[in-house]
């Protein structure tokens, strides 16, 4: 019989150079490998999406197994920005301004038709997607998405996470980026 | 077509505002009583105060666009809590230009309501202590629930006629 402890996984270092007693990689590897797996989310839920994160932060699905569980309701301590619901053109500008109180580097995830394309609210109080007034990484698709689409999505985001230069925010790519949206 | 509950109502409402009434009937069960706009302040205030109709309670109040015959109407929902009777009044006011007098001085209630109303069909009710948007965004230009402003938000591209076989 296989011994328990052999199911164990742990998670797979960066690419670097061993030896006894040490281990060289380089800063970038381990700042994104702790920031990877520290998510703080800032739930965003206006609607039936919302139920499907209460699903997904619960015991069965547990976002917790992807270091997420602290959720942070001050968007000054959150890093990623879950927006799950349907968001009226009446509170675009809430939601701009909790995006702009967030700390760099930050992230979007969009969960669900609504939040990415306005879903089935093609109607002239609905915003069109929350991309118009906020840059997002990841698009969770769904009507609302099932929790699993919605860890994918969060997968998706550590995975921009782990990769991401940190030089990233100061580059003059990402300030465009911001001003296109009027974000300084 | 009327109980006699109703008939009292119009009756008490015939004796004194004979000449505001254009139109009593009933519309799933329920007393609809068509009047000129420019005395409705003071007949709703006749029918809350008189002791034969004690309609004391303003339900709801909202606007109606009729595109066909250019007129925006009016609707004012009221209901008697000592024996639970409803009843429904309506002034048609021109689309050109909506004015009708404000309830807020008889029901205080109805300036949300009002506000309501303005916000989505443009209805300017004068004497009202402060008619502006209460549900849309304040740099909104048009009122949404009238029939000439499509329903679908104009800004989106990626709904080509292509994508859905038109």
């Amino acid at each position: 019989m296989e011994a328990v402890g052999n199911k164990i996984s742990v998670g797979e270092k960066p690419p670097g150079v061993e030896g006894t007693g040490f281990f060289a990689t380089s800063l970038e590897k381990v700042v994104g490998m702790a920031r990877k797996n520290s998510i703080w989310p800032l739930p965003f839920a206006t609607s039936c999406c919302g139920i499907e994160f209460m699903a997904t932060m619960g015991a069965h699905y547990d976002l917790a197994r992807f270091g997420s569980e602290r959720l942070s309701f001050s968007p000054r301590q959150a890093d990623l920005l879950m927006v799950m619901g349907t968001i009226a053109k009446k509170m675009g500008p809430v939601l701009r301004q909790v995006y702009e109180q967030m700390a760099e580097p930050r992230w979007v995830l969009s969960v669900g038709a609504c939040a990415s394309s306005g879903g089935i609210f093609d109607t002239y109080s609905v915003l069109q997607g929350i991309d118009r007034i906020i840059p997002v990484d990841v698009y969770v698709p769904g009507c609302p998405p099932r929790p699993e689409q919605i860890i994918d999505g969060v997968m998706k985001i550590q995975q921009l996470v782990e990769t991401e230069s940190l030089r990233r925010r100061d580059s003059p790519e990402y300030k465009a980026m911001l001003n296109k949206y009027g974000i300084q | 077509m009327f109980d006699p509950a109703d008939e009292n109502v119009i009756a008490i409402l015939r004796e004194k505002y004979e000449d505001q009434v254009l139109l009593t009937e009933k519309h799933y069960d329920f007393l609809t009583i068509t009047l000129k706009e420019d005395k409705i302040i003071e007949v709703i205030q006749h029918l809350r105060d008189h002791e034969g109709t004690k309609f004391q309670f303003l339900t709801t109040l909202c606007g109606i666009h009729h595109p066909e015959q250019g007129q925006i109407a009016v609707m004012y929902q009221l209901h008697n809590m000592y024996n639970n009777s409803r009843i429904r009044l309506k002034i048609y006011l021109p689309q050109e230009k909506p004015v009708a007098p404000t309830l807020t001085g008889v029901f205080a209630g109805a300036n949300w309501m009002e506000r309501e109303t303005y916000d989505f069909f443009g209805v300017v009710f004068e004497g009202h202590p402060d008619l502006r948007r209460i549900l849309n965004v304040d740099e909104m230009t048009i009122f949404p629930m009238r029939k000439e402003y499509p329903l679908e938000d104009q800004t989106r591209e990626d709904k080509r006629d292509e994508m859905f076989g038109r």
